[in-house]
């Protein structure tokens, strides 16, 4: 695929009517990268991500996307109790280019099915969702977004959840993905696993600072984005940040 | 048995049957949305229009349309306030509603009974009924199929519903209109507390049993169609109501469910349980 890229200047965003939920965010990410997205709860990481989909309003500033936006979301927002396969949860990537009296084409069945087996999931195909492991849903999800063609990857906390196995087969997608030209965008609450990709976007509710990790993440930032919710141990070696992993922005 | 002799309970027959299948299928989609009590309180708000409907010498089929959309537009109205919400609204509005409904028919004026207008009368439909009913289960049909892959995305994934084409909140609106032409389509033959046994039990039967939506779907119908006729043959047989027959049949089927595929929540228990061995893992 042709490589992708994410430009935000001066974005504001809102959940209207009200105040917006995010401000002041400028950053630039291009085909190939893959960006962390740092920031306590409610500090504007779904809130970005929905305004990169174009799901709510941006009061100011500029959006510019090179390629479809696909929104991988944690494995434990879907309902497991819905019995649809594996197979049909990435047909649900070739929905929108569907019209809606007709079936979803034998292309899109044949990249489902191509997806799946990129992801590693081929022989668990026609498995209902709800019965994989936390990995093999994420890994699900993924190949949902791959159906959609995406250039770009906003994936919301791809780690919560996953064993050790699951999560270095993941790593190892990412890598591949990255390779192909694509832009992800991985909002996390793990400061160590920021520090694995090749920029780190810091939110609390306006954008703290962006850049390399190695830059980025200094103990001013890492308080300033947390505040009273960081501790910072070893110097500014390592740190830890003191949250619950539900978030409602 | 009588039911092959008499014409009257063949047609009653052929209506539940073919309610029974639209409203399992329905039902099935109500249920995976959650929306259980809005299905049972569409069916109770709509009493007052049944009533002015039997009053005024109107069908009944108008009087249901014109009860449930004064109630839809008395339950938004009452929702907007946010400090009300929309779970007190609704109660309010039914309770509202279907108390107005009793008082409009007690009144000496009121040729149908009440107790024609909550419990139905499948046995007085006539052949316009009929045809009005299997017109309005051809088009549940069809809609359900034609938005199945918009009901699918709202169910198993809302967050990024939109992300992949879907639109949740109009596909909501969607199927509790479709909800209020099943319980309009409904009610006459089974009556204003009883059809809502024949929306949830049958799903919630098939909920059970199937082991894909489409399975669900089809059991939904299946079970509901079947419900209807052994209500009919129960009711023929024993004497009995044929709209309670119809219900308590349903219900029977959804305990012969339960009894049948008790550990139902498997699927979900070992999904929870894998999560749960995932995470302890991943932790250390």
């Amino acid at each position: 695929m042709s490589a992708a890229s994410v430009e935000v200047s001066g974005l504001s965003a809102a959940y209207a009517p009200g105040p917006p939920a995010l401000r002041d965010v400028s950053f630039s990410a291009l085909g190939g990268q893959a960006v962390a997205v740092l920031g306590p709860n409610g500090g504007g990481k779904t809130t970005l991500f929905r305004a990169l989909l174009g799901e709510i309003a941006v009061v100011s500033g500029r959006i510019t996307l090179g390629g479809h936006a696909a929104y991988v979301p944690q494995t434990e927002r879907a309902r497991l109790d819905f019995p649809v396969s594996a197979l049909d949860v990435a047909l649900m990537g070739a929905y929108a280019r569907t019209r809606w009296y007709r079936r979803v084409s034998a292309n899109d069945r044949r990249l489902a099915h191509e997806a799946l087996a990129r992801v590693g999931l081929e022989d668990h195909a026609r498995k209902r969702f709800g019965t994989l492991s936390g990995g093999q849903r994420q890994r699900a999800l993924i190949a949902r977004a791959l159906v959609q063609d995406a250039g770009v990857l906003l994936l919301d906390e791809p780690f919560a959840g996953v064993d050790r196995v699951s999560e270095q087969a993941i790593m190892e997608m990412f890598d591949t993905l990255r390779a192909e030209g694509r832009v992800l965008l991985i909002a996390t609450h793990d400061i160590e696993q920021a520090r694995r990709w090749d920029r780190v976007l810091c939110l609390r509710g306006v954008q703290v600072a962006y850049g390399p990790p190695d830059t980025t993440l200094s103990t001013e930032v890492l308080e300033a984005t947390y505040g009273a919710e960081i501790v910072v141990l070893e110097d500014g070696a390592r740190a830890i940040a003191v949250q619950h992993h539900d978030h409602a922005h | 048995m009588e039911i092959l002799h008499s014409t009257l309970l063949q047609r009653a027959l052929l209506e539940v049957v073919v309610l029974g299948a639209a409203c399992g299928a329905l039902g099935v989609w109500l249920l995976h949305l959650r929306n259980a009590y809005a299905a049972e309180s569409l069916a109770h708000a709509m009493l007052p229009g049944l009533v002015i409907a039997s009053l005024t010498g109107a069908p009944l089929v108008l009087g249901a349309a014109g009860g449930v959309l004064v109630a839809a537009v008395l339950i938004a109205l009452a929702a907007r306030d946010s400090n009300v919400g929309a779970e007190i609204a609704v109660a309010i509005t039914v309770t509202t509603a279907f108390g107005l409904g009793a008082v409009l028919a007690l009144s000496p004026e009121v040729p149908a009974r009440l107790g024609d207008l909550l419990f139905g009368d499948l046995l007085g439909a006539s052949s316009g009924d009929i045809a009005v009913a299997c017109g309005l289960a051809a088009l549940i049909a069809v809609a359900l199929a034609l938005g199945h892959r918009q009901l699918s995305l709202s169910v198993f994934d809302p967050v990024a519903a939109r992300s992949l084409g879907g639109r949740p909140q109009r596909v909501e609106l969607a199927l509790l209109a479709l909800l209020a032409v099943a319980v309009v389509a409904a009610v006459q033959g089974l009556g204003n507390l009883l059809v809502f046994a024949l929306l949830v039990a049958p799903a919630a039967a098939a909920m059970r049993l199937g082991t894909s939506v489409r399975a669900q779907l089809a059991l939904g119908s299946a079970l509901g169609s079947l419900a209807g006729l052994l209500g009919m043959i129960a009711s023929a047989e024993l004497a009995i109501a044929a709209g309670a027959s119809v219900a308590l049949a349903s219900v029977a089927l959804f305990v012969l469910a339960l009894l049948v595929r008790p550990a139902q929540g498997a699927a979900v228990d070992g999904a929870t349980r894998r999560s749960a061995i995932d995470a302890l893992s991943a932790r250390r």
